[in-house]
């Protein structure tokens, strides 16, 4: 019966779900800027890691290695692009 | 009547009117030619629906050099415009467009399809693989690149070039200072090619990272592989940036929105840091395959196998991290704090430690070796020297407080020609002429190949080492025209006649390719060189299946290995091989986004849902379609191979 039942992606799919419906509150209910943009990074990047390894395999072949470095490669990147982009045009602007 | 009114352009001149006959009699010609001689079959056959990566890559390599010549003829035009003070050759308009068109053809058009081309071609067969992992994706990023080359190329003749620079900075290119067409053209062009470039960054990760040859662990792959490798890394985190900043432009000037306008939110210099964010790591994008192809000229023709393989492939990877982090020094005068350019000065400068370590690598490879001066070999020995001072006045400019007088002078101008043209076009002919034997079976002659070089690298010299001078006496870039009280002139002059020095290089080389493919022997055997990667041990020209045997590798030189150490490359028998089959799909989509590009440029949104629904047909057709290819029987293999064998 255990073999049957697929509980690991029934469970990952209503988790996608219920990520999706918090996201989705922000717009719903009335909060703050930065309380609703904190939600949504969070859920977004929740729901990123989901998919990748529950829907996309991430993690089950024999190069998982491989997967992973360039994921955290990528993670890096944009969080530097982004970081300096601020620091570009906000922060460091005078 | 009024329908057509939108084509015709808003600033013309005789020229253009003459270029306009010219493309139509050439189009005539060529219609003509193809039906008179028969070529119509042949030409769908063989080409336009290939998905052979050698044939895709020969492909590109024309359009390279088609582009290196419209890129080229724009060249000498600004050239001889700034030859003499206030001259009237051009006016404003014109030169402002042709120095974007000159621009954006020489960078997405010329030098990206040149190290596209020779990626296609030889990094499958570096890695003893019968094709890339995705071959009809691959004739896809063709096709896509060549229709946006060809979108931009015409907008010169219908409805008005570009004309903010290659770079195009908001607000100067929003609809209000740039409300032609042209700017459309770029948003489009640059959009479809880059898809292109996209999936090709895609399809080599996959191929290099699952196709080699049993054996060849990662540490072992020749160093142009390599290059390619970290090349398509950084294409795939890259290429995406520009994607993103050329859809809210278009969106921008097509669809009124807000994202880079002066006013309503706005922030025009949000496009400046997207363009760069992709523009930076887009210049090592360049320069890295250039690099490999360096790696594997130099050892060859040295006659040592190549200095510090381990820091060359840690040099290439520190220079992919930090290309993402230097942006910024494109716009340190833009009106950032003291902080912010410290920093990417710091970044910046840095890079030029992982460049160097890979200049000295080179020069330790030719240490005590014996030279052979080839043309390869002295394209890669000119480019040395020239690169470092390129390199160089890249780290002056780096410094953010010197960079407020260089910026935006023709001291800038000079600093990055002498960086991409030994470090992209020298290396592209350098490459072209090596693997030449590979893809033609005949190589290219050495003496006229030795005048073009000192033509080329003199010219080089000669149209940039003045800017320097110019620019430091404050003359900016970007300006059609200067008094003579300025004294700019006698540097523009030498800088004129380098010009036609590199245009007189560029004629030997297609001369060369004439005269080689007339009188050349084809008698050349399979290794002219004496060379060590592995592509040299199938046959010149390449058979459609690349090695008729699997090479087994146990070092990045395997070649040389089974030439001087008796290693077996070949141990196993004939065995079938799978193949591909040919399509027209890729071409015929891309026509599709041809027409789709087209139509959005110039808002003609039926036509633009029409082609859209094309698109996706294509796509669906592609989904259900059934095809496993065909095989080449183990019997088939035996007897060309023996044909192959017999010929020689
Ligand atoms: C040692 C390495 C390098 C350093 C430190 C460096 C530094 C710089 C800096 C600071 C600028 C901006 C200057 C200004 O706008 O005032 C610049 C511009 C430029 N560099 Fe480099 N660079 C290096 C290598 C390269 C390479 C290898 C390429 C191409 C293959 C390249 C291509 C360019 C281009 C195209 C521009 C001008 C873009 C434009 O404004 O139109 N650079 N470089
Ligand atoms: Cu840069």
């Amino acid at each position: 019966m255990k073999e049957l039942f697929p509980a690991k992606h029934v469970s990952g799919f209503v988790f996608s779900l219920i990520l999706t419906g918090v996201a989705l509150l922000v717009y719903f209910m009335d909060m703050s800027f930065a309380v609703g943009m904190t939600i949504l990074v969070i859920t977004a990047f929740a729901q990123a890691t989901l998919q990748l390894v529950v829907f996309m395999h991430a993690g089950e072949s024999s190069d998982k290695r491989s997967i992973y470095i360039s994921v955290i490669y990528g993670i890096v990147i944009a969080i530097l692009t982004v970081l300096g982009t601020l620091l570009a045009m906000i922060w460091g602007y005078v | 009547m009024e329908f057509f009114e939108r084509f015709a352009i808003p600033h013309p001149s005789p020229a253009i009117y003459a270029s306009m006959v010219a493309i139509a009699l050439t189009t005539i010609a060529v219609v003509v030619g193809l039906t008179y001689f028969k070529k119509w079959g042949y030409l769908w056959r063989e080409w336009l629906t290939t998905v052979d990566h050698k044939k895709i890559g020969i492909m590109y390599m024309i359009s390279a050099l088609l582009m290196l010549f419209r890129g080229g003829a724009d060249a000498l035009m600004m050239r001889a415009q700034t030859a003499v003070p206030e001259n009237t050759l051009l006016d404003a308009q014109h030169y402002n467009e042709i120095f974007t068109t000159h621009g954006v053809v020489m960078i997405i058009f010329m030098a990206m399809a040149f190290i596209i081309a020779l990626m296609n071609f030889v990094i499958p067969l570096q890695i003893g693989a019968r094709d890339v992992a995705f071959p009809r994706l691959n004739a896809l990023s063709f096709w896509l690149y060549f229709m946006g080359a060809m979108l931009l190329n015409i907008s010169f003749v219908i409805g008005g070039s570009p004309s903010s620079g290659w770079t195009s900075y908001f607000p100067l290119a929003g609809n209000e200072l740039s409300p032609s067409v042209g700017t459309n053209y770029y948003m489009l062009a640059l959009q479809i090619s880059g898809l292109g470039t996209l999936i090709t960054g895609i399809n080599f990760i996959v191929t290099i990272l699952k196709m080699r040859a049993p054996g060849m662990t990662l540490m072992k792959m020749p160093m142009f592989t390599w290059a390619g490798l970290i090349t398509n890394v950084i294409i795939v985190f890259a290429f995406p940036v520009l994607t993103v900043a050329l859809a809210m432009g278009t969106m921008d000037r097509l669809f009124a929105t807000n994202f880079f306008t002066t006013t309503d939110g706005g922030m025009d210099m949000l496009w400046a840091n997207l363009f760069w964010v992709w523009g930076h790591p887009e210049v090592y994008i360049l320069i890295l395959p250039a690099f490999g192809i360096y790696s594997e000229i130099i050892p060859t023709f040295a006659r040592r196998n190549l200095y510090g393989y381990t820091t060359m492939v840690v040099s290439m990877v520190v220079i992919s991290l930090l290309s993402f982090v230097v942006w910024v020094h494109h716009f340190f005068t833009m009106g950032q704090g003291a902080l912010v350019n410290s920093i990417f000065s710091i970044t910046t400068m840095a890079i030029a430690v992982p460049t160097g370590i890979k200049i000295f690598n080179w020069l330790f490879t030719m240490w005590k070796g014996k030279i052979q001066f080839t043309v390869p070999m002295l394209y890669s020995l000119g480019f040395i020297p020239i690169f470092t001072i390129g390199g160089v006045t890249g780290v002056m400019l780096g410094m953010a407080s010197a960079d407020y007088q260089y910026h935006n002078t023709m001291f800038l101008v000079a600093h990055f020609h002498l960086v991409i043209i030994p470090g992209v076009v020298f290396a592209m002919i350098a490459g072209l002429t090596y693997w030449w034997p590979k893809m033609f079976g005949f190589m290219l002659n050495e003496r006229i190949g030795k005048w073009g070089f000192w033509f080329i690298a003199g010219g080089t010299v000669l149209a940039f080492f003045p800017m320097f001078i110019s620019g430091l006496d404050g003359q900016a870039r970007r300006m059609y025209t200067y008094s003579e009280g300025t004294g700019f002139g006698i540097w523009n002059m030498l800088s004129f006649v380098g010009a036609i020095g590199l245009a007189i290089g560029f004629a030997l080389l297609v001369y060369n390719i004439y005269y080689s493919t007339r009188y050349a022997s084809r008698d050349i055997g399979d290794d002219p060189w004496n060379a060590r990667s592995l592509e040299w041990a199938t046959h010149n020209p390449v058979p459609e299946y690349n090695f008729a045997i699997t090479p087994q590798v146990n070092s990045s030189e395997a070649f040389w290995d089974a030439k001087k150490r008796g290693h077996k490359l070949f141990k196993a028998g004939y065995k079938d091989i799978h193949m591909p089959n040919n399509s027209g799909i890729p071409f015929i989509m891309s026509v599709f986004f041809f027409i789709f590009g087209f139509a959005f440029i110039f808002s003609m949104w039926i036509t633009v849902i029409v082609s859209l629904i094309a698109i996706l047909a294509c796509m669906t057709y592609r989904s259900f379609e059934k095809d496993d290819g065909y095989h080449i029987t183990a019997e088939e293999l035996k007897k060309a191979e023996s044909e192959l064998r017999g010929a020689k």
